[in-house]
C-alpha cells in the first residue's frame, strides 16, 4: 500500500478551481517530484496535503487514513512536515529558537535534543550560527534552517516547496545532496520544483502538472528523456 | 552637481526655526509657559522654549554648512549659525511689529497684549530689535556647540536636561520636601522656588550632574570592571542590596510623597497592567487591539456592580471576592471578542476591535441599559477594599464596618496596585518563556508556518485575547476601588490608544518596556497637570521623535533589538 495517496483531489481558492482531480501516490522511502510551470498547482497540492487548504472533493490518505478530518495543525502530528515556499523562517528568532519551534509538536526533551543534533550534523553551518538571528542568514542558510526546522518534528514525509528558489547553483547542489541524504535516513520526500532538471536528477519518480491537472506520470529517468518534458521544462529542443 | 550656497541654506533653516517659534507663540504656549520659571529671576520656561528654537536653528545651520563648504568650515559654520539665529529672532520681531500695526488677534486668539509684552520684555515695540540680537547670540551658541568635543558636550547636555526636568517638577519636589520637617524645608526652599529652580538650585544641579558625568566617563569603566570581577557571591549580594533598596523606596514612597504622587503612581500601575495585557495580544501574538479599554471597563463595572452600596449595586460582596470574578468576566469578554475576529488579520482586525471598544463604552453609558449600569450617572458608592481577618468574605452587611485596615486613600491603593503590577509582570514573563509564549511569537511571525508546525491557531489566539483581557480587567477592578465610582465616559478610545502608544514607545513585546513606556507616557504627563493644555502636543511630538530616533522603543525586547541592529546581532549570546 502506498504511504500517501491523493484521490481525485479538487481544491478551490474561492471560485478558482486550482486542483482539478489530482490523483497521485507516494511509496515509503521514495523521492517523488512535482514539476510544472507557474500556476500549475504545485504549491496548492502541498498546501492541500498539509491541511492548510481543504479539498472540496476527493481525499488525501496517509497509510489508508483519510486526513480530511484533521486540521492543519494536527497533520504534523501524523508525521507530515512542510518546508514552505520562500523558506518562511522566523526572521526575528535565532537559529536555535527556529529549530525549537520546529519541534513544537514533540513533547519529550530528549527527542528534541536528539533531533537538534541530527540537524546540526546535516547542516554544520547552522551549528556555527546557532545564536544568530534567522533574518540575517544568507538565502542558502535560511533554506537549510527551514529544512532543519521541518526535520525537527521527526517527520515520515517531508514536503519541500521550491528549495532551490533564489539560490546560487553551488548552493542548490548542496541542498539537493542533503535532500538525498535525508531520504537515505528513511524520510519519504515530496519535492516541488521549477528547476526540473535538478529535481529529476535526484527523484525516483515524477509527476508533471499543468493548470491543475497531472498530464504525465513516470519514472524520473523516463521523464528526463520524454520529448514533451524536455521541450517544456528542461529547456532542450 | 553644484552645492547649495551655505548662506541661503542658513536662511532657510532660520525661516524654519522662526516658523516653529511663531507657531508656539500663536498656540499660546509661550504665554502659559511664561508663568513657570526654569531658573527664577533668570529665565522663564516660555523664554527658554523660544531660545531653544534659535539655538537649535543655529545648530542645524552649522551642521548643514560643514557639508556644504570645503574651506573655512569653522568660520562659515559660525556665520551660518548667526544668520539662522537672526532670521529666527527677526521673524518674531516682525511679528511683534506687525501686531502693533494690525490687529492679529482677530484671527489668532493667542496673539494677546500679554504675549507682546513678554516678547519685548515689557519695553514696547521699540524694543523689538533686541530679538534678532538675542537670536544671533543663540544661533552662535548652537553653531559653536557642534564643534565641542563629545567629552564636553555630553556633560553639558545632561546638565541642561536635568535642570529643565527639575524645573518642570520643582513644585512637586518642593512640596514633598517641605512635608519632611523643618530641616528639609530649608533645603527645599534653597533649591526650589515657587515657580522654578532658584539660582543656587540650578547651579548645584548643573554642576552636580557635570561632576557625576565626568566621574563616570573617567572612572565608570573601572567600576563596571570591578563589578564584573567580583566573585559570584559578591555580585549576588550587590544585587540583593540593590533590590532591597528599591523595595524600601517603593514601600516608603507613598508615605513620603503624599496622596497626589501616590495616585499618579497607581494610575501608572493600572496602565502597566493594561500594557502587560495588550503586550500579550499585540506584543507577543501580534494581534492589534484598538478597543482594549473595553476589558478595563468590564473589570471596573464588574467590581462596581458586585460591591457598590449605590443604587445599582447588585451584591455587596467583599472586594477580594469581586476581583477574581472581575478577572473571569473580562476573560470571558476576551473570548467573546476573540471568536468573531479569529480569521481577521492586520488592519481589519484593528478596526473590528476598535468597534468592540466603542460598543462596550456606548452600551455602558446608554439609556437603554441605564437600569443596570446607571447610564450617564455611572456607578457610585463602590466600597473600599478592607484588609482584616474579621472581614466577611461573601456577604457584607449594610452599612459595612471594616474591622481591619481600610484601603481608602490613594496611598493605600498604591500597595495593592504595585503588588498587582509586579505579580502580573512576573506572570507575563513566565508566559513569554513558556511553550504558549513561543506559539504566540510563531503566530506573530507567520501564521501559516506556525499552523504547519502544529500550533493550534484558534486555541492560541483565543488564549492571547483572554489572558490579555484578564490583565486589563484586573486593572479596571483596582481602578474601581481607587476612584470609588465609575462612569462610561472615562472609558474613552484615548485610553486604548494610550495603551498601544505606551507599548510601542516602551518597546513592542518587552515587559520592562511596558513599565518604562507607562511611566514616560502616562506618569510624566499626569505630573505635568499645570500645562495640561499642551500635554498632547508634547505627547505627539515625543511620539514622532521616538519613532524617528529609537523605533525599537525605550527598552526593546531582544527580538526587536536584533531586528533593528543587524550589525550587532551576531554578537548576541544567549
Amino acid at each position: 500500500m502506498p504511504m500517501l495517496t491523493l484521490d481525485k483531489v479538487n481544491t478551490y481558492y474561492g471560485n478558482i478551481h486550482a486542483l482539478k482531480g489530482i490523483t497521485l501516490s507516494i511509496e515509503k522511502g521514495e523521492i517523488v517530484t512535482l514539476i510544472g510551470g507557474n500556476g500549475a498547482g504545485k504549491t496548492t497540492t502541498l498546501r492541500t496535503i498539509s491541511g492548510l487548504l481543504k479539498p472540496r472533493e476527493g481525499n488525501v490518505r496517509l497509510n489508508g487514513e483519510d486526513l480530511s478530518k484533521y486540521k492543519a495543525h494536527e497533520i504534523v502530528y501524523k508525521g507530515i512536515s512542510m518546508v514552505p515556499e520562500g523558506r518562511g523562517v522566523f526572521a526575528r528568532l535565532t537559529v536555535n529558537e527556529n529549530l525549537e519551534m520546529g519541534a513544537y509538536s514533540l513533547k519529550d526533551p530528549q527527542g528534541i535534543s536528539r533531533n537538534m543534533e541530527r540537524v546540526f550534523t546535516l547542516f554544520p553551518r547552522l551549528k556555527e550560527r546557532h545564536t544568530q538571528v534567522a533574518g540575517t542568514l544568507s538565502g542558502g542558510e535560511q533554506q537549510m534552517l527551514a529544512t532543519g526546522r521541518a526535520l525537527m518534528a521527526s517527520p515520515n514525509i517531508l514536503l519541500m516547496d521550491e528549495p532551490s528558489m533564489g539560490l546560487a547553483p553551488v548552493l542548490v547542489e548542496l541542498i539537493f545532496d542533503t535532500i538525498q541524504q535525508i531520504n537515505k535516513e528513511g524520510v519519504t520526500i515530496l519535492l516541488v520544483e521549477q528547476n526540473a532538471l535538478m529535481a529529476l536528477s535526484i527523484a525516483h519518480r515524477g509527476y508533471v502538472l499543468q493548470t491543475g491537472e497531472i498530464v504525465i506520470s513516470d519514472s524520473a529517468e523516463n521523464l528526463k528523456n520524454n520529448p514533451t518534458v524536455q521541450k517544456a521544462y528542461l529547456g532542450m529542443e | 552637481m553644484k552645492k547649495e550656497n551655505f548662506i541661503w541654506s542658513a536662511i532657510k533653516t532660520g525661516l524654519l526655526g522662526g516658523a516653529v517659534a511663531l507657531f508656539i507663540c500663536l498656540i499660546g504656549m509661550v504665554e502659559v509657559f511664561s508663568k513657570r520659571d526654569v531658573v527664577e529671576g533668570v529665565i522663564t520656561l516660555g523664554q527658554f522654549v523660544l531660545l531653544a528654537t534659535s539655538i537649535i536653528a543655529g545648530l542645524f545651520a552649522s551642521k548643514n554648512t560643514s557639508s556644504l563648504v570645503e574651506r573655512n568650515k569653522a568660520f562659515s559654520s559660525m556665520v551660518a549659525g548667526v544668520i539662522a539665529g537672526v532670521v529666527t529672532g527677526g521673524m518674531i520681531a516682525l511679528f511683534v511689529i506687525l501686531g502693533d500695526i494690525v490687529n492679529i488677534r482677530a484671527v489668532f486668539l493667542n496673539a494677546s497684549p500679554t504675549l507682546y509684552q513678554l516678547l519685548t520684555f515689557e519695553q514696547g515695540v521699540g524694543n523689538a530689535w533686541v530679538l534678532p540680537a538675542i537670536g544671533a547670540f543663540a544661533g552662535l551658541l548652537g553653531a559653536g556647540y557642534v564643534f565641542l568635543p563629545a567629552s564636553v558636550s555630553h556633560p553639558i547636555n545632561r546638565g541642561l536636561l536635568v535642570i529643565v526636568f527639575m524645573a518642570l517638577f520643582s513644585g512637586l519636589f518642593r512640596v514633598v520636601l517641605i512635608n519632611q520637617g523643618p530641616e528639609m524645608e530649608k533645603a527645599a526652599k534653597y533649591l526650589f522656588g515657587q515657580t522654578g529652580l532658584t539660582k543656587a538650585g540650578a547651579l548645584i544641579f548643573f554642576l552636580g550632574v557635570i561632576l557625576v558625568t565626568l566621574l563616570w566617563t573617567y572612572q565608570g569603566g573601572n567600576v563596571r570592571q570591578g563589578i564584573t570581577r567580583l566573585p559570584k557571591g559578591g555580585r549576588l549580594s550587590l544585587q540583593v542590596i540593590a533590590f532591597a533598596l528599591i523595595g524600601f523606596i517603593a514601600l516608603a514612597l507613598p508615605q513620603v510623597s503624599g496622596p497626589f504622587i501616590a495616585q499618579v503612581i497607581v494610575i501608572v500601575a493600572l496602565f502597566i497592567l493594561m500594557g502587560l495585557g495588550l503586550n500579550i495580544t499585540l506584543g507577543f501574538a501580534g494581534l492589534l487591539d484598538l478597543g482594549f479599554v473595553a476589558f478595563y471597563a468590564i473589570g471596573a463595572y464588574t467590581v462596581g456592580l458586585l460591591t457598590s452600596y449605590g443604587p445599582f449595586g447588585l451584591q455587596h460582596i467583599s472586594f477580594w471576592v469581586a476581583i477574581p470574578i472581575a478577572v473571569l468576566v473580562a476573560m470571558a469578554a476576551g473570548f467573546t471578542l476573540g471568536l468573531p475576529v479569529l480569521g481577521v488579520r492586520g488592519d481589519y482586525l484593528a478596526i473590528a476591535t476598535l468597534g468592540f471598544g466603542e460598543i462596550v463604552r456606548l452600551l455602558a453609558g446608554s439609556d437603554f441599559l441605564s437600569p443596570y449600569f446607571g447610564g450617564p450617572q455611572g456607578i457610585i458608592g463602590i466600597q473600599k477594599p478592607c484588609l482584616g481577618f474579621l472581614e466577611p468574605f461573601v456577604k457584607i452587611d449594610v452599612p459595612r464596618v471594616c474591622n481591619g485596615i481600610e484601603l481608602g486613600k490613594p496611598q493605600d491603593i498604591y500597595y495593592l496596585a504595585v503588588v498587582a503590577a509586579l505579580l502580573i509582570a512576573f506572570v507575563a514573563w513566565r508566559l513569554r518563556e513558556s511553550r504558549l509564549g513561543r506559539a504566540w511569537m510563531a503566530i506573530r511571525e507567520d501564521e501559516d508556518v506556525a499552523e504547519a508546525l502544529g500550533i493550534n491557531l484558534i486555541q492560541t489566539k483565543l488564549l492571547a485575547y483572554m489572558l490579555g483581557a484578564a490583565m486589563a480587567g484586573l486593572g479596571g477592578a483596582i481602578f474601581a476601588a481607587l476612584i470609588g465610582s465609575i462612569f462610561a465616559t472615562s472609558m474613552q478610545l484615548l485610553v486604548s490608544i494610550n495603551v498601544v502608544a505606551l507599548i510601542i514607545v516602551g518597546g513592542m513585546g518587552s515587559i520592562p518596556g511596558v513599565i518604562v513606556g507607562a511611566i514616560a507616557l502616562i506618569g510624566l504627563p499626569e505630573l505635568l497637570r499645570e500645562i495640561s493644555e499642551f500635554r498632547y502636543l508634547l505627547y505627539g511630538m515625543a511620539l514622532i521623535v521616538m519613532m524617528l530616533a529609537k523605533p525599537e522603543g525605550l527598552w526593546p525586547s531582544q527580538a526587536a533589538r536584533r531586528e533593528l541592529h543587524h550589525e550587532d546581532a551576531a554578537q548576541i549570546e544567549r
